[in-house]
This record gives structure tokens, C-alpha cells and sequence, in this order.
């Protein structure tokens, strides 16, 4: 039997896989996957403590995990916007050499 | 812990983790799109249908295809020669290691996180949509809305200006 | 006469009948998993079958449009040419580029062919013949749709060629902007049953009023819905005049041109299965399902009316393949976004209007004129921009 803190380690990990995915990659679209990823698994956390919870039949988590992805992609678009006229202007989206600003 | 859980969390570690490893940006997305059918696959035998499926409709059928589709519009599909991850990488791998570390003692500590499941709910489409349609009718209006300025902020962004286009 | 009824019913479940009766000597612990793998593989075999006279039927459609007698070579009317065919390309050399991702390029057609016969496990062929029924089965059906063009991607991409590239770019941006109009044209039928289940959307339209029957095509808003759903369908499908995705005069053959042998013809395979399954989600939706065209026609077993609408849609298809040539890119995507989005959200209104308004002769005038002047409005004020045209074509004059 599965018990909530199997889901709750789980998306811990995946959480973590994504902040590392952010944290480490160069390609600027990959940092906003690992942005994605982050996102699921705190849409994972809703869905397991709606199901856990006391009250499944108010469907909070259910709600909120939608509004979630939505949210997702719309950030998702306006992300990919961004990169592509950041694209269009320096010509890379390696994100060390971005840096324009640098002194 | 289930067999069928075993089975759907090692399936979706495994996507994300390729997801975030992998040199080729396409290779990446796809092993992504591995991930969110695996996360898609644990809402359905959380009992959540809907939001499964809609999770396989959203990040399937349209996030991985916006990536490739801006990997393709950046020339980054092919592995470069310099190296995919950042110079300072094993800093942010301590960083995620250790966030990782205090999420797990937290969980693991916590005697409340160990109940068994109760029995499933029952949750029609039905039920769904008259909870959006009357308790979370103004979050509905409001998320239509981000979408919409969302819709119109991709395409102004990434349209660029007249004078770039020729 | 009640003799009679009982045997039109028991003709009209024979399948179920037959899964039940060879379950049954099968111990209970296995009989749920073999009551799956036997409708999976009914499923499978019964399309594959199809598909193979559809090759059949358009090869020789086609040919009697363009004035030839297409196969006629094996077998009597040359129709056992599906099975040479098979055997040629199991029997072809597998060749893969050298430069070919070969994991991805071995994925793609594998992807395919599965997400594809996915589809059909929401889709019921006949009373109490639906693989499972979902509570959200439309949603389940768009969400299988959608992974399709995550194949025809990896195909495009893993073979390293530009034909596959430009057929895969195409295909993508044809398929996304064509799923849009074909989910808000589908949304209207869940508006009206109040559900997103298949079955009991057929449910609802199995009931008559004297002969005819409830059939949602049978609505001003249901036949739009219906026109704009198939001409989404065709796009999604890549079928003739949208076939720009694997226009051969252009590209080769898009995005599986690397493809050979079996992969090819999974490729093929897929193809049609998918068009077969947005075909069988049409009559689904608009057309009743498995219900009778006439309330006394209903001793017909239910399965044979599915088919017979299925096997009509395809005929329109082939007929539609050897009639209209192929659209320009601009004119596909400017036909996409600036006709059929606003129709299919004009149809949505008509659809709430119907829902309000008292049953009677005011609601068919008034929602019929919501749905035909804005399309002729509309058809009328986009050929003025010169965008969709009556193409001339240089050499015929």
C-alpha cells in the first residue's frame, strides 16, 4: 500500500531534479523545462494530498492542480516568447554567455 | 508501496532526470515528455482522470511540442563542443542535493505522512465542471484571462519588428 | 414477431456474447485481463482488416476518377493487392541513414501506430461494445490525438534529411492549428449531452421521434459542427487538399521519406488509423454512433451501422482526394485561423442559443441564419483579400 509520504518523496525528487536541471544547464530552454518540471511536481503534491486529505469531495486539489497547468502553459508560451527574441538579438541561448551586462 | 507506484515513480525519475542530463536538447524533450506521461499516469491511479488527462493534453500535446519547436527556431538541436552544463555546476548540484536532503528528512520525520490510502472518491467530469462553474467561477475568469494576455504577450514577443522580419 | 426481436438482439450482441462464453471457461482471476487482451485484439484485427480494404477502395476510387483501372493485377477486381503489398514491404531491406538518430528513428513509427490504435479504446462500435467506458472519454481521445505529433516530430527530426524536416514543420503546424477547430467543433455535442462519456453521448441520439432519430447532425449547430469537425479531421489526418505534410510533388513524402519497408508502411498504417478513428469520433459525436438512421431499422445490428458510416465517411474522403487540388501553406493556416476558429465560436453561441430558446420553428430560423449568413459573410469578405482566391493555373490558359 502506497501511503502519502511515498508520493511526497517523489515529488520531492522531481522538484529537485528540476531545480538541479535549472540550476546547472547552459540551454535557456531547458532552464524553463526544468521550471516545468518544478511545477509538476508541486501539481503532484496537490493530487496526493486532495487524495489523502480529509475531504476528496471538495475537489480543492483537483482545482488547483488545473489553474496549475494552465498557469504552466501560459508561462510556458510567454517563456519560449522570450527566449526566442532574446534568440533574436544575441544570437545564442547559452545562458554563460548571455552577459552582455557584464562589465 | 505498490508495485504499479514502484514501477510509474522509477518511469518518471528516469524521464526527468534524462530530461535534465541529456547533451541533446531534442533527446532532452523527449525523455521529458517520458516524465509527464509518467506524472499523467500517477494522477490517473490517484483517481484524478480528468487532471491527468488534461496534464497529457497540456504538457504532451503542447509544452514539448513549443520546445522543440523553439529548439529548431534557436539551432541548438545539435550537441556544440563546449560542455551542456553550466561552470559552475557542481555548485548548483550541492544546492539541489541538499534541498533535496531537507525535503526528505521533513517528509520522513513527519508520523502524519505515513496513513494508508482511503478509500477513492468518486469525481465525475460532471462534478468538475459545476465546481468550476459556481464555487471557482471568478479563478476560472481570472485564469481565462492570463491566458488570454498570455496568448497575445507570446505572439507580440515573438513576433519582433517589421524591419527585423526582411 | 417477439421470436423475431429476441434474435435481432441476440444478433445485435453476438460479439459480446461470444467474449462472454469463451471468458467463461477461463478461471476469474484471469478473465478481466483476457477480456481486455481479447478486445484488443479484436480491435486490432478488425482496423487492420479495414485498412487493407480502404488501400483497396482508394486505389481503385482513384483510379476510376482519373480515368485508369487501378490494381487489378492479383486477385479478382485486384483485390488481394493489400496482401502483396504487405508481403513486399515485409519483405523490403529496413534502411536507415547513416546519420539517423536510430533510437528516435526506430520510436517514431512504434509511437505512432500505438498512440493511433489508442484511440479506439474510448470509441463504442456497437451497443455495449466500447473498450472502456471513461468518464472523460472525449478529453481521453483528444489527449491520444495530440501525441501523435509528438511521432511525427521524432520521424521528422531523427532522420536527419531536410524533406523530413520541412514535411515534419509542416505537419506540426498544420495538426496544432487544426486541433483547435476540431475540439471547440466537438464541444458544442458535449454542451448538448452534458457529458464528456462516448457512450452515453450515443446514448442520447439512439432515442427517435417518430422515424427520425435525435442525431445531433440533425441541428443547425450540429451540422456546422459536423462540416467543420471533418474539415479539421482531414487536415489532422494530412489527408488531400491539407496533404502538404507529405505533398510528393514538393517534399518526397515529408516526414517519413527516410522510412523504408515495414517502417514505412507502419508509417502508412498509422496514418489511416488515425483517420479511421477521427472518422468513428465524428460519427460518434454528430452522427449517432451505432444508432439506426430510422427508428424501424433499428433490428439491423448495431455494429453494421457503424461501419456502413464509417465506410461512407471514407468514400467522401476518397472522393474529396480525387477531386480538390492541394492548398498553398498560407492559404491552409489563413483558412485555419481567420475562417474556421471564428465559425466554430459563432457555433458555440448557436449552440447555447438553441439550448435556451422554446423548441419550435423560431429557434431553427434563428439559429440556422446565426450559422449560414456569417459563413457566407465570411467566405465572401476573405476571397475579396485575395487569400483564397479561385486559382488560376498558367498553363490551362
Amino acid at each position: 500500500m502506497s501511503s502519502l509520504q511515498d508520493y511526497l518523496l517523489l515529488s520531492s525528487l522531481l522538484f529537485s531534479i528540476g531545480l538541479a536541471g535549472v540550476l546547472i544547464r547552459r540551454n535557456a530552454i531547458l532552464v524553463l523545462i526544468g521550471i516545468e518540471l518544478m511545477l509538476n511536481a508541486a501539481n503532484l503534491n496537490f493530487i496526493a494530498f486532495w487524495r489523502f486529505g480529509p475531504n476528496p469531495s471538495a475537489l480543492t486539489g483537483i482545482m488547483f492542480a488545473l489553474f496549475s497547468i494552465s498557469v504552466a502553459a501560459a508561462e510556458a508560451a510567454v517563456g519560449l516568447a522570450i527566449i526566442l527574441a532574446a534568440y533574436r538579438h544575441s544570437k545564442t541561448t547559452d545562458l554563460d554567455r548571455m552577459n552582455s551586462l557584464k562589465g | 508501496m505498490t508495485a504499479s507506484f514502484m514501477i510509474l515513480a522509477l518511469l518518471t525519475v528516469a524521464g526527468m532526470a534524462a530530461a535534465m542530463g541529456l547533451r541533446n536538447a531534442v533527446h532532452c524533450v523527449l525523455a521529458l515528455t517520458v516524465g509527464f506521461a509518467g506524472v499523467a499516469a500517477l494522477y490517473l491511479q490517484l483517481g484524478a482522470q480528468f487532471v491527468g488527462l488534461t496534464q497529457i493534453m497540456v504538457y504532451v500535446g503542447a509544452v514539448a511540442i513549443l520546445a522543440v519547436f523553439a529548439i529548431m527556431m534557436t539551432h541548438s538541436p545539435e550537441p556544440v563542443k563546449q560542455p551542456a552544463f553550466s561552470s559552475q555546476w557542481f555548485v548548483g548540484g550541492i544546492v539541489a542535493a541538499s534541498v533535496f536532503a531537507v525535503l526528505a528528512w521533513a517528509i520522513h520525520s513527519n508520523a502524519a505522512f505515513t496513513q494508508g490510502l482511503p478509500p477513492q472518491p468518486e469525481v465525475t467530469v460532471h462534478q468538475i465542471g459545476d465546481a468550476l462553474m459556481h464555487h471557482f467561477v471568478l479563478q476560472l475568469e481570472i485564469m481565462g484571462l492570463l491566458l488570454t494576455a498570455a496568448l497575445i504577450g507570446a505572439v507580440v514577443i515573438a513576433m519582433g519588428h517589421e524591419e527585423e522580419m526582411k | 414477431m417477439t421470436h423475431l426481436a429476441q434474435l435481432a438482439q441476440e444478433l445485435d450482441q453476438i460479439f459480446v456474447l461470444a467474449a462472454h462464453w469463451l471468458l467463461s471457461y477461463l478461471p476469474a482471476a484471469l478473465q478481466p485481463l483476457c477480456s481486455a487482451i481479447l478486445s484488443v485484439a479484436a480491435i486490432i484485427i478488425v482496423f487492420a482488416t479495414l485498412f487493407a480494404l480502404t488501400t483497396w477502395l482508394e486505389r481503385k476510387g482513384l483510379g476510376r476518377m482519373q480515368n485508369r483501372y487501378g490494381p487489378n493485377r492479383v486477385g479478382p477486381f485486384g483485390m488481394l493487392q493489400p496482401i502483396a503489398d504487405g508481403v513486399k514491404s515485409l519483405t523490403k531491406e529496413d534502411i536507415v541513414p547513416i546519420t539517423a538518430d536510430h533510437a528516435v528513428h526506430f520510436l517514431a513509427p512504434v509511437l505512432l501506430v500505438t498512440a493511433s490504435f489508442m484511440d479506439y479504446a474510448v470509441l463504442p462500435i456497437g451497443r455495449n461494445m466500447v473498450l472502456v467506458n471513461l468518464n472523460a472519454g472525449v478529453l481521453f481521445f483528444f489527449a491520444i490525438g495530440s501525441m501523435m505529433e509528438l511521432a511525427v516530430f521524432m520521424a521528422g527530426w531523427s532522420s536527419r534529411s531536410k524533406y523530413t524536416l520541412l514535411g515534419a514543420m509542416r505537419a506540426i503546424a498544420q495538426m496544432i492549428s487544426y486541433e483547435v477547430p476540431l475540439v471547440l467543433a466537438s464541444i458544442v455535442v458535449i454542451m448538448q449531452a452534458g457529458s464528456l462519456s462516448t457512450v452515453s453521448i450515443v446514448n442520447m441520439q439512439a432515442t427517435y421521434s417518430g422515424i427520425w432519430p435525435h442525431w445531433f447532425v440533425f441541428t443547425p449547430w450540429g451540422f456546422a459542427g459536423f462540416v467543420l469537425f471533418m474539415v479539421a479531421a482531414t487536415a489532422e489526418s494530412n489527408r488531400s487538399p491539407f496533404d502538404l505534410p507529405e505533398g510528393e510533388s514538393e517534399i518526397i513524402a515529408g516526414y517519413y521519406t527516410e522510412y523504408s519497408g515495414f517502417k514505412f508502411a507502419l508509417f502508412f498504417l498509422g496514418e489511416y488509423i488515425g483517420m479511421f478513428a477521427t472518422s468513428g469520433m465524428a460519427i460518434t459525436l454528430f452522427l449517432g454512433g451505432w444508432s439506426a438512421p430510422f427508428s424501424f431499422l433499428t433490428w439491423v445490428p448495431s455494429y453494421v451501422w457503424f461501419f456502413a458510416k464509417l465506410l461512407a465517411i471514407i468514400s467522401v474522403f476518397i472522393w474529396i482526394r480525387g477531386t480538390l487540388p492541394r492548398l498553398r501553406m498560407d492559404q491552409l493556416m489563413n483558412l485555419a485561423w481567420e475562417f474556421m476558429l471564428p465559425m466554430t465560436l459563432l457555433n458555440l453561441l448557436t449552440a447555447g442559443i438553441w439550448h435556451f430558446m422554446p423548441a419550435g420553428s423560431s429557434r431553427w430560423l434563428v439559429c440556422s441564419t446565426m450559422v449560414v449568413v456569417p459563413c457566407i459573410l465570411l467566405s465572401r469578405g476573405l476571397k475579396h483579400r485575395k487569400k483564397f482566391q479561385v486559382r488560376t493555373y498558367h498553363y490551362s490558359e
